[in-house]
């Protein structure tokens, strides 16, 4: 297969970027996006030009810390993250733009690697049960019915990628943090601070400079592990509900 | 270093020295049921009030890091926590699939604490401490209710209740799971109770930074040069004590299914300084994963064991039957795990899995490309349980399996193959899990403890948190009770010298300007690595393979090229310096492998096998843990031998037939 790249260059934060062209062949459609950026980096490394730094870890779709915009879709034309899409999914002379996640609270440091500590910092605010080591009540102690239970894990898959920000018009972290509050509000361990969670997040998401949710859904349309939509409408029902309450 | 080393006699004998046995391993003088409560009981407390004037730095942000820094955090202690990603949830733990195994008998199959100890202990083949895996097996249980509190999802039963399942070598349901995704969920889990504490301000997180060098001041250690990654600034980072939890080195393999990042740095700058390394040849090849498909291949993706419950093995019982493996009837195909295995079937332990499959391949009989593979077939498992329930069961596993290949496993057999996974050897830790370095300690996969020559499934996730909830947390203060100590700081000669050091090294790499990249290299050391140190390993092969390893070091010290400036985020840089370690590694783990002349667990020689090919231990000669001090780079290594006492377990050649 042969591919051309557009890719976002920019040297360090704040600096200017542009978009640099790179022409790619022979490769193999079962090769993933990123080990044809391996390929084109050792490429660029013999020729004694700056390799492309772009995040990635664990490249098996569950660590969270790739994530390109490809042709204008966060992770690209799959449903998935970016290291689990492969080249099978484009074809022979294909042009191939691939920019970073484009947000204010996701600042580019580098090509197409961005800041997102803000995200921890959101989970900072209120992202957890407080249940310090030792104090823990036997397991079996609470049944959790398997529905709730089920829910709250699917609730529980997001990765903290980004690429619902990278979608959102808005540049709204909502189904971010709306995930965290579901995944945490269904299950009995949650309730004592059920509504200083959803407060305290959402403050926090909007302090990060994040924007409004508009209902728009593309960031769920891009989601790698399927975060529905309904998560925001949890988090809105919390929200309220805490809004008007002053027990904590 | 190296006084009073005497010329060993054994296989090997010319590539090392030997220095005095260890005796004491801290685990008090009683029976194992009594010895954690003992020690907690010995131990020096500290005083709440005075944890605040400690300091600790934890080096790694996986299940045992992360669960260390929330727990000694909440306990008061100042902790700053480093990794190398840029948020401590990316940690590798996050990929475990599978589950993590707790003695709480909620399926009354006959599950206890000393079974799953007694499993553990066997499952390494006896080459593990008896005293530190009884503790593992005792703190299991509240793991479990630790993770529930802390509102991770696990499976359950209709009734609300927990579910469990059966893991490869046990023949109890003792696993506890979440899905195909029960790393995820535990590490989100300890990462979500270190955010707690760094708003709390007890955590101080350094994310995007990476361990360079060790400090060590008096013979302790008290702190760690560090890089920022993205603006190249040296740092020095001082404390109390330094706990490293930075995971295995499979990747001195290059293939492995670690994450890219995953190295040895760490733990080999402690090395460098005075901790032992033990037992660097237990390597695990995990039997499921997903077949090599090119040379561009950058990682291996593993596919849980969980598989093997439902899942049936076979290859085509001839290498010439190329048919559709759907076109191929049942009594032209070769069950061969159930075949040589009956008792345990699909189920025995990842090593031998492992080796069956490298053996049909040899054979000419495996399948896919390049013959190096073995099919994992559902069509059984969809016949009998209805394609709903294995979907429930399994479904992420076979998304991720159509993702990578393109094909459905629920039509078409899955293809496997053995893939590096884990490492059971590591730095060298007591009962205290404190290394050789006083002040040092070592959690997690970083550390040899636990697994013996072979770890069981689901035994990976149990270790860290065990060692990050509820062991390090009593031990260490054991060790802070003597402090503060005398405060440290950049002026002192220790620290200068430890960031001369790593400025000099990043200034050595920059300058070669080379022709070779460092990935070249590196996989150039994974193939030595998998050839000669892998699933199968001889004296022959391991000279060979030291000898290729010597020559590749020199061609990297003389011909690597990194471009840019240390100035600025440079991921050519971060892997030369990983893999500048892993050229020193490899050639320790081809020591060690060459100096333990019989097979156990992970480690099989083909010299010592049974006549039916089975592994052969020599209990006479090899049960000890082998720790290693360092002399430096290409000098004969000393070994230590910590000889393994079984008390309350007696050594059995292992079966699973």
């Amino acid at each position: 297969m042969k591919v051309t790249l557009n890719i976002w260059r920019q040297p360090k934060r704040d600096a200017q970027g542009k978009m640099e062209s790179y022409e790619l062949d022979g490769l193999s459609e079962h090769m993933s996006f990123l080990e044809m950026l391996d390929v084109l980096n050792e490429r660029l490394t013999s020729e004694g030009r700056d390799p492309v730094a772009f995040d990635s870890d664990c490249r098996e779709g569950i660590c969270g810390m790739c994530g390109l915009v490809i042709n204008g879709e966060a992770h690209g034309p799959s449903p998935t993250t970016t290291c689990q899409l492969h080249l099978r999914s484009f074809s022979d002379g294909d042009v191939i733009d691939v920019e970073p996640w484009r947000a204010e609270p996701f600042p580019v440091l580098k090509d197409l690697i961005v800041d997102r500590t803000s995200f921890d910092r959101i989970i900072q605010a209120g992202g957890y049960i407080s249940a310090n080591t030792g104090s823990a009540p036997e397991a079996n102690a609470a049944p959790i019915a398997q529905a709730d239970a089920s829910d709250a894990f699917d609730a529980a898959t997001c990765i903290g990628c980004g690429a619902c920000v990278a979608a959102c018009p808005n540049g709204s972290a909502m189904l971010f943090t709306a995930a965290k509050v579901t995944h945490l509000g269904l299950l009995p361990q949650g309730q004592p601070e059920r509504n200083s969670r959803a407060l305290d997040m959402v403050n926090q998401h909007d302090e990060e400079g994040f924007g409004n949710c508009t209902n728009i859904g593309e960031c769920t349309a891009v989601c790698p592990k399927g975060i529905p939509l309904e998560t925001i409408s949890r988090l809105n029902r919390d929200l309220l509900k805490a809004a008007t309450r002053t027990d904590g | 270093m190296a006084e009073n080393t005497t010329i060993p006699t054994g296989p090997g004998a010319d590539l090392y020295t030997e220095g005095h046995e260890i005796h004491d391993t801290k685990a008090p003088d009683v029976p194992v049921e009594q010895m954690w409560d003992q020690r907690r009981f010995d131990a020096s407390l500290v005083n709440p009030t005075n944890r605040r004037k400690m300091s600790v730095i934890i080096v790694g942000t996986g299940l045992a890091g992360g669960s260390a820094a929330a727990t000694l955090g909440e306990a008061g202690y100042h902790v700053k926590s480093f990794c190398y990603q840029d948020s401590p949830r990316r940690a590798h733990s996050i990929a475990a699939q599978g589950g993590i195994n707790a003695a709480k008998n909620y399926r009354n199959d006959g599950d206890s604490v000393y079974r799953l100890f007694y499993d553990t202990v066997k499952g390494g083949d006896y080459r593990s401490r008896e005293s530190n895996v009884y503790r593992l097996a005792q703190v299991s249980a509240n793991i479990i209710d630790q993770c529930v509190a802390q509102g991770v999802p696990f499976a359950r039963e209709y009734g609300g209740l927990l579910d469990t399942r059966s893991f490869g070598g046990v023949q109890v349901q003792r696993t506890f799971y979440a899905r195909g995704q029960t790393g995820q969920q535990l590490l989100i889990g300890a990462y979500q109770a270190l955010e707690r504490q760094v708003k709390a301000g007890t955590v101080e997180m350094h994310t995007r930074h990476e361990m360079l060098e060790l400090i060590v001041v008096d013979g302790k250690a008290r702190g760690i040069v560090a890089r920022d990654m993205v603006t190249g600034e040296v740092e020095t980072h001082f404390a109390d004590a330094v706990v490293l939890a930075s995971g295995g080195y499979g990747n001195v393999f290059f293939l492995s299914t670690n994450a890219m990042g995953c190295n040895v740095t760490a733990s080999w700058r402690a090395h460098r300084k005075g901790a032992y390394f033990a037992n660097p040849c237990y390597t695990q090849i995990h039997p499921t994963c997903i077949p090599v498909s090119g040379e561009y291949q950058s990682k291996l993706t593993l596919m849980s064991e969980s598989l093997r419950n439902d899942g049936r093995i076979w290859v085509p019982k001839s290498g010439e039957d190329k048919r559709d493996p759907r076109q191929i009837p049942e009594e032209d195909r070769d069950y061969y795990l159930e075949r040589i295995y009956p008792s345990f079937g699909n189920l025995v332990p990842r090593d031998i899995a492992s080796r069956a499959a490298k053996y049909v391949c040899d054979e000419g009989r495996g399948v896919g490309p390049g013959g190096l593979g073995v099919y994992l077939d559902f069509a059984d498992a969809i016949k009998r349980l209805g394609r709903k329930a294995v979907e429930n069961k399994y479904g992420n596993l076979f998304d991720m399996y159509a993702q990578i290949t393109g094909e459905n496993p629920y039509e078409t057999p899955m293809r496997i193959y053995p893939a590096v996974h884990y490492t059971m050897g590591g730095l060298w830790v007591d009962y205290d899990l404190e290394s050789s370095i006083p002040g040092l300690f070592v959690v997690g996969e970083a550390n040899f403890s636990d697994h013996g020559a072979n770890r069981l499934g689901a035994s990976a996730l149990m270790q860290g948190l065990a060692d990050g909830y509820f062991v390090l947390p009593n031990t260490i203060a054991n060790y802070l009770a003597d402090g503060p100590f005398e405060a440290v700081d950049d002026s002192h000669p220790a620290a200068a010298e430890a960031v001369a050091s790593v400025t000099e090294r990043i200034q050595k790499l920059l300058s070669i300007n080379g022709s070779r990249t460092v990935d070249s290299i590196h996989k150039e050391l994974g193939h030595i690595m998998w050839e000669y140190c892998g699933m199968e390993r001889s004296d022959e092969g391991l000279r060979t393979a030291i000898e290729k390893i010597r020559e590749l070091r020199e061609v990297f010290w003389s011909d690597v090229r990194v471009l840019g400036v240390n100035e600025e985020i440079n991921q050519a840089l971060e892997k030369a310096g990983r893999v500048a370690d892993f050229l020193e590694l490899a050639e320790l783990m081809c020591i060690d492998a060459l100096t333990r002349a019989e097979s156990c667990g992970g480690h099989f020689r083909a010299e010592s096998q049974t006549e039916d090919g089975e592994a052969l231990r020599h209990d006479d000669d090899y049960a000890h843990v082998s720790a290693w001090e360092f002399t430096g780079v290409g000098t004969k290594p000393v070994l230590h031998k910590e000889p393994l006492e079984y008390h309350a377990i007696e050594m059995k050649q292992r079966s699973y037939k």
